[in-house]
C-alpha cells in the first residue's frame, strides 16, 4: 500500500487502516463462530436415538428393513470448492487491477468472482433441496441438523459476501473505484477469502471424512 | 423533515456550535453522548434489576411465604440475573468505555462513530425486547444460565425462552459490534507517544475485555442459534431422548460464561487502578505486572469453564485439570490486589468518595475471590452448588466487585461528564449504607448456604434455623436500595446547582483532565503528544504546579463526524428480524423478511452517506 491510497485519511497509531483492523478484528471473532458450529457438527454426525441413523458415506438400514442410501455427493461438491478457491484467486485479481486504475479488468475479475460465488450459492440450493427429496432435513437426525446448520451458516455468509462484492461491481462499473478507493475492495476480499478458509476447513470435515 | 433537521445539524456543527435537542441525540454519533446513553439506559434497567431483587428478598423475608406465586419467582430471580448481566453491569461498563477511552488516549472519537450508534440502539432496543416479556405474561424462567433442557419446547412451550434466546442474540450483537469498534480504537486512535505500555490502566482493561468478547461471544451466539433451531425448526441438539446433549449447551454457555464473568470485571480492575493512584498521590505500583496480570487473568479465563459444572461428574481428570487451573487464576488475581495495596501503602491519601468505593472494592473483591477459591475444589464444590453460598460467592464478585467499582468510576468521573462535582457528604453516606446493607444482605448467605438452604427455590420451611438470617438479609436489602435513593438523590441535588467543575478536580494523570469538563465535542481541540505514562502530571511537575484551566475554544474547521440516523434504522430493522424470528408461527417467514429489508435498506444508506 503506498501513501497515496491513504489521501485523506487520518494516520493510524498502528499504521493500518481502522476498516482493515476491523474486519481482521471481526474474523477472528468469526473463526470462533464457525470452531464452535464445527464443533457442534463433530460432537453430533453419528449420535441419535430416534429417526434414521446418520448415513452420509454409507448406506443406513432401519430395523424396519427400509434402506437410506449415502447421501453426500462428492463429485459436485467438489466442482464447488474448488471454483470458490479459483475466487479467492480472481479477486486478488481483481484488487490488483483496481490498485492500478484498470477498471476493464477490475470489472472482469470481480465479475468472474461473482460467478463463483452465485455457482457455489446455487450449488449449495441445489444440494439442500436434493437432499430433502432425499428424506433428509433438519428434523431426520443430528447429522441432518448438524450438518444444514453448519452448511447453511457458511452459504448464507457467501450470500453477503456475493451482495457485497456485486454492490462494489455497481460502483466499480460507475467508475466509482479508483485506486485512491482500492480499499473499499481489499475489505470486502479480506472477507470472502476468509469465507474461502472456512469452506477449506468445512469440506474435508463434512465430506471426505468418513 | 427529518433531512431537514440533519441539514441544519450539520451546518449548525459545522460552525462550531454543539447541537442541542432530541433529534440531535437520536442522530448523535458523538462517543461522550453514547457513552451518557448507555449509562443512562443501564442504570434504569439496574433499578429494574433492583427491584426485581427487592421482590425476591420479600418473599424470601419469612418461611413458607406465598408473597409470590413459585412461577413468577421464577421469573423474577431469572429476569434479575439477565438484567443485572447483560443490561446493567456490562453497559455501565460500555458507557465507561464509550466516554473515557477516547480521552484516555487522546482522541476525538472512536474509530467507528456511527457503528458505536449502532451497538447503543440494539442493546436498547435488545433490552427493551428482554423486558417486553413481563408485558406478555412470559418472562424468562429457566435462570440467566438457561440450561437445557429446562428451555426446550416440551418443558417449556411458551414464549418465555423464546423472549430470552431471542433478547440475548440481540444483545450479542450490540456486544460485538462495539468489541470490534473499541479493539480498533484502542489500536489505532492513540494520540503520538502514546506506546501500548503508556496507556492507561482503565484503557489497559477495557482493551483486554474487548478482546474476552470478541472471543466469547461467537460461543453463545452459536449455543443460541442451536437453542433456536430447536425450538422453531425442529432439530434436537439438545434433546436427550433424540440423542442430543443438554450437556452440550453447558459446555457451550460457560466457555461464554466463564470468560464473560471477567469481561464484567475486568472494566471495574481499571476504574480502581485508575483511581487509587489519583487519590494515593502515587504512580501505580507495578503497571507492567498489572497490565500483565490482566492478560493472564483473561488468557486462563477461557481454560476453566468446566468448574461451574462439577456437579455434572465430568471425572477426576477433567475435575483435577479445572481444579487447578482455577486456583491458578488466583495468582495474577492476587499480583492485582497486593498491586493496589502497595499503591496507596504510602501514600498521602485524600479521602474522598470514590477512593471510599475503590478501597471498598478491594476488600469486597477478596471476600468473594476467597470464596471462588473455595468453589476451585471439587469436594468443596459439589457440596456447595445449588446452595445460596454460590449466592453470596458471586455477589460479592459481581456487586461487591464490579458494582463497587462502577460506582467509584461514577463518582470520580462524574465532574467531566457533566461538569458538576457530586456531593461529598451524600457520596459517603451512599457509601456507608452500601457496604453495610451489602454485606448485611449477602454475608450471611454464605452460612445459609453452607447450612443447606437452596438457591432458586422459592421458599423454605419453619425450624431449619433459615428465619433470622433470612429476615436480617431482607431488611438489608432495603438499605442497599436506600443507598442507591442517597445517589439519585445526589445525582438530583447536584444537576440543580452549578455547572462549575475545573478540568481536573482531583489532581489527576490521565488525559481526560486536561480538557474542560464536560469536554466541548471534538475533545481536544488540538491532538496531544505523549511523553509518559502519566502526562498530566508530568506537564504539572515540569510547570512547577497546577495547570491554568483550558479555555473553552471555538470547533471551527475541525473536522467531525457527521450524524446519523442509519444507524438506528439498522438497528430497527435488526430488531424486526428477531420480532419476525418469534412471530414464525403466525407470519411464516414474512416478519424475518420485512426485518431483513430494513436491515439492507439501513445498512446500504449508512455505506453510501459520506460518514464526513
Amino acid at each position: 500500500m503506498t501513501d497515496t491510497a491513504h489521501a485523506g485519511h487520518l494516520e493510524t497509531a498502528t499504521g493500518l487502516d481502522n476498516r482493515k483492523l476491523a474486519i481482521w478484528t471481526f474474523i477472528g471473532s468469526e473463526c470462533l463462530f464457525f470452531a464452535t458450529l464445527i464443533s457442534n457438527y463433530l460432537v453430533h454426525k453419528e449420535t441419535w436415538l430416534t429417526g434414521p441413523g446418520p448415513f452420509p458415506h454409507d448406506a443406513w438400514t432401519s430395523p424396519a428393513g427400509k434402506v437410506f442410501e449415502p447421501i453426500i455427493e462428492i463429485p459436485l461438491v467438489t466442482l464447488g470448492t474448488a471454483l470458490l478457491l479459483f475466487s479467492s484467486l480472481f479477486v486478488v485479481l481483481a484488487l490488483a487491477n483496481a490498485q492500478r486504475g484498470n477498471r476493464k479488468g477490475l470489472l472482469l475479475w470481480l465479475g468472474l468472482t461473482l460467478l463463483c460465488g452465485v455457482f457455489f450459492v446455487g450449488m449449495q440450493v441445489y444440494e439442500f433441496t436434493h437432499f430433502v427429496h432425499k428424506g433428509l432435513t433438519l428434523k431426520t437426525n443430528l447429522f441432518g441438523g448438524s450438518f444444514f446448520v453448519l452448511t447453511g451458516f457458511h452459504g448464507t455468509h457467501v450470500t453477503i459476501g456475493v451482495i457485497w462484492l456485486f454492490t462494489l461491481w455497481i460502483e466499480a462499473f460507475r467508475g466509482k473505484i479508483p485506486p485512491a478507493k482500492s480499499l473499499n475492495l481489499e475489505i470486502a476480499a479480506l472477507y470472502w477469502h476468509f469465507v474461502d478458509v472456512v469452506w477449506v476447513v468445512i469440506f474435508p470435515v463434512v465430506y471426505l471424512i468418513k | 423533515m427529518a433531512t431537514t433537521a440533519l441539514d441544519q445539524q450539520r451546518a449548525h456543527a459545522a460552525a462550531g456550535h454543539e447541537p442541542t435537542g432530541l433529534w440531535s441525540w437520536i442522530t448523535t454519533v458523538d462517543h461522550k453522548r453514547i457513552g451518557i446513553l448507555y449509562g443512562a439506559t443501564a442504570f434504569t434497567f439496574f433499578l429494574m434489576g433492583g427491584i426485581e431483587a427487592l421482590l425476591l428478598r420479600i418473599q424470601l423475608g419469612t418461611p413458607n411465604n406465598t408473597f409470590l406465586s413459585p412461577e413468577t419467582y421464577n421469573e423474577l430471580f431469572t429476569m434479575h440475573g439477565t438484567t443485572m448481566i447483560f443490561l446493567a453491569i456490562m453497559p455501565l461498563s460500555a458507557a465507561f468505555f464509550n466516554f473515557i477511552i477516547p480521552l484516555q488516549i487522546g482522541a476525538r472519537d472512536v474509530a467507528f462513530p456511527r457503528l458505536n450508534a449502532f451497538s447503543y440502539w440494539v442493546f436498547l432496543l435488545g433490552g427493551l425486547f428482554l423486558n417486553a416479556s413481563w408485558l406478555f405474561g412470559a418472562a424468562p424462567d429457566t435462570g440467566w444460565f438457561g440450561y437445557a433442557n429446562l428451555t426446550s419446547k416440551q418443558y417449556s412451550p411458551g414464549l418465555h425462552v423464546d423472549f430470552w434466546m431471542l433478547g440475548l442474540q440481540t444483545l450479542g450483537v450490540a456486544s460485538l459490534a462495539a468489541a470490534v469498534n473499541f479493539f480498533t480504537t484502542v489500536l489505532n486512535m492513540r494520540a503520538p507517544g502514546m506506546k501500548l505500555m503508556r496507556m492507561p490502566i482503565f484503557t489497559w482493561m477495557s482493551f483486554i475485555t474487548q478482546v474476552l468478547l470478541l472471543l466469547a461471544f461467537p460461543v453463545i451466539t452459536v449455543a443460541l442459534i442451536l437453542l433456536m433451531f430447536d425450538r422453531f425448526f425442529g432439530t434436537n441438539f439438545y434433546v436427550p431422548t433424540a440423542g442430543g446433549d443438554p450437556l452440550l449447551w453447558q459446555h457451550l454457555f460457560w466457555i461464554f460464561g466463564h470468560p464473560e464473568v471477567y469481561i464484567l470485571i475486568l472494566p471495574a480492575f481499571g476504574i480502581v487502578s485508575e483511581i487509587l493512584p489519583v487519590f494515593a498521590r502515587k504512580p501505580l505500583f507495578g503497571y507492567a505486572a498489572m497490565v500483565f496480570s490482566g492478560i493472564f487473568i483473561a488468557f486462563l479465563g477461557f481454560g476453566v469453564w468446566a468448574h461451574h459444572m462439577f456437579a455434572t461428574g465430568m471425572g477426576p481428570i477433567a475435575d483435577t485439570y479445572f481444579s487447578l487451573a482455577t486456583m491458578l487464576i488466583a495468582i495474577p488475581t492476587g499480583v492485582k490486589i497486593f498491586n493496589w495495596l502497595g499503591t496507596v501503602w504510602g501514600g498521602s491519601i485524600q479521602y474522598k468518595t470514590p477512593v471510599y468505593f475503590a478501597l471498598g472494592f478491594v476488600a469486597m473483591f477478596i471476600i468473594g475471590g476467597l470464596s471462588g477459591v473455595m468453589h476451585g475444589s471439587p469436594p468443596a464444590d459439589l457440596q456447595q452448588t445449588d446452595t445460596y453460598f454460590v449466592v453470596a460467592h458471586f455477589h460479592y464478585v459481581m456487586f461487591g466487585g464490579s458494582i463497587f467499582g462502577l460506582t467509584a468510576g461514577a463518582y470520580y468521573w462524574w465532574p467531566k461528564m457533566f461538569g458538576r462535582v457530586l456531593d461529598e457528604g451524600l457520596g459517603k453516606l451512599h457509601f456507608w449504607l452500601m457496604l453495610i446493607g451489602f454485606n448485611l444482605t449477602f454475608f450471611p448467605m454464605h452460612i445459609l448456604g453452607l447450612n443447606g438452604m437452596p438457591r432458586r427455590v422459592y421458599t423454605y420451611p419453619e425450624g431449619l434455623g433459615f428465619e433470622e438470617l433470612n429476615l436480617l438479609e431482607t431488611v438489608a436489602a432495603f438499605v442497599l436500595a436506600a443507598s442507591f435513593a442517597v445517589f439519585l438523590y445526589n445525582i438530583i441535588k447536584t444537576w440543580r446547582g452549578p455547572r462549575n467543575a475545573p478540568a481536573d478536580p482531583w489532581n489527576a494523570a490521565t488525559l481526560e483532565w486536561a480538557i474542560p469538563s464536560p469536554p466541548q465535542e471534538w475533545n481536544f481541540a488540538e491532538i496531544p503528544v505523549v511523553h509518559g505514562r502519566d502526562p498530566l502530571w508530568e506537564a504539572k511537575r515540569e510547570r512547577g504546579g497546577p495547570l491554568p484551566e483550558p479555555p473553552r475554544v471555538s470547533g471551527a474547521g475541525i473536522h467531525m463526524p457527521n450524524p446519523s440516523y442509519w444507524p438506528l434504522v439498522t438497528a430497527l430493522g435488526l430488531s424486526a428480524m428477531m420480532s419476525g424470528l418469534m412471530l414464525i408461527h403466525h407470519l411464516g417467514p414474512w416478519g424475518i423478511i420485512a426485518g431483513g429489508a430494513i436491515l439492507l435498506f439501513g445498512v446500504f444508506n449508512w455505506a453510501f452517506e459520506p460518514a464526513g
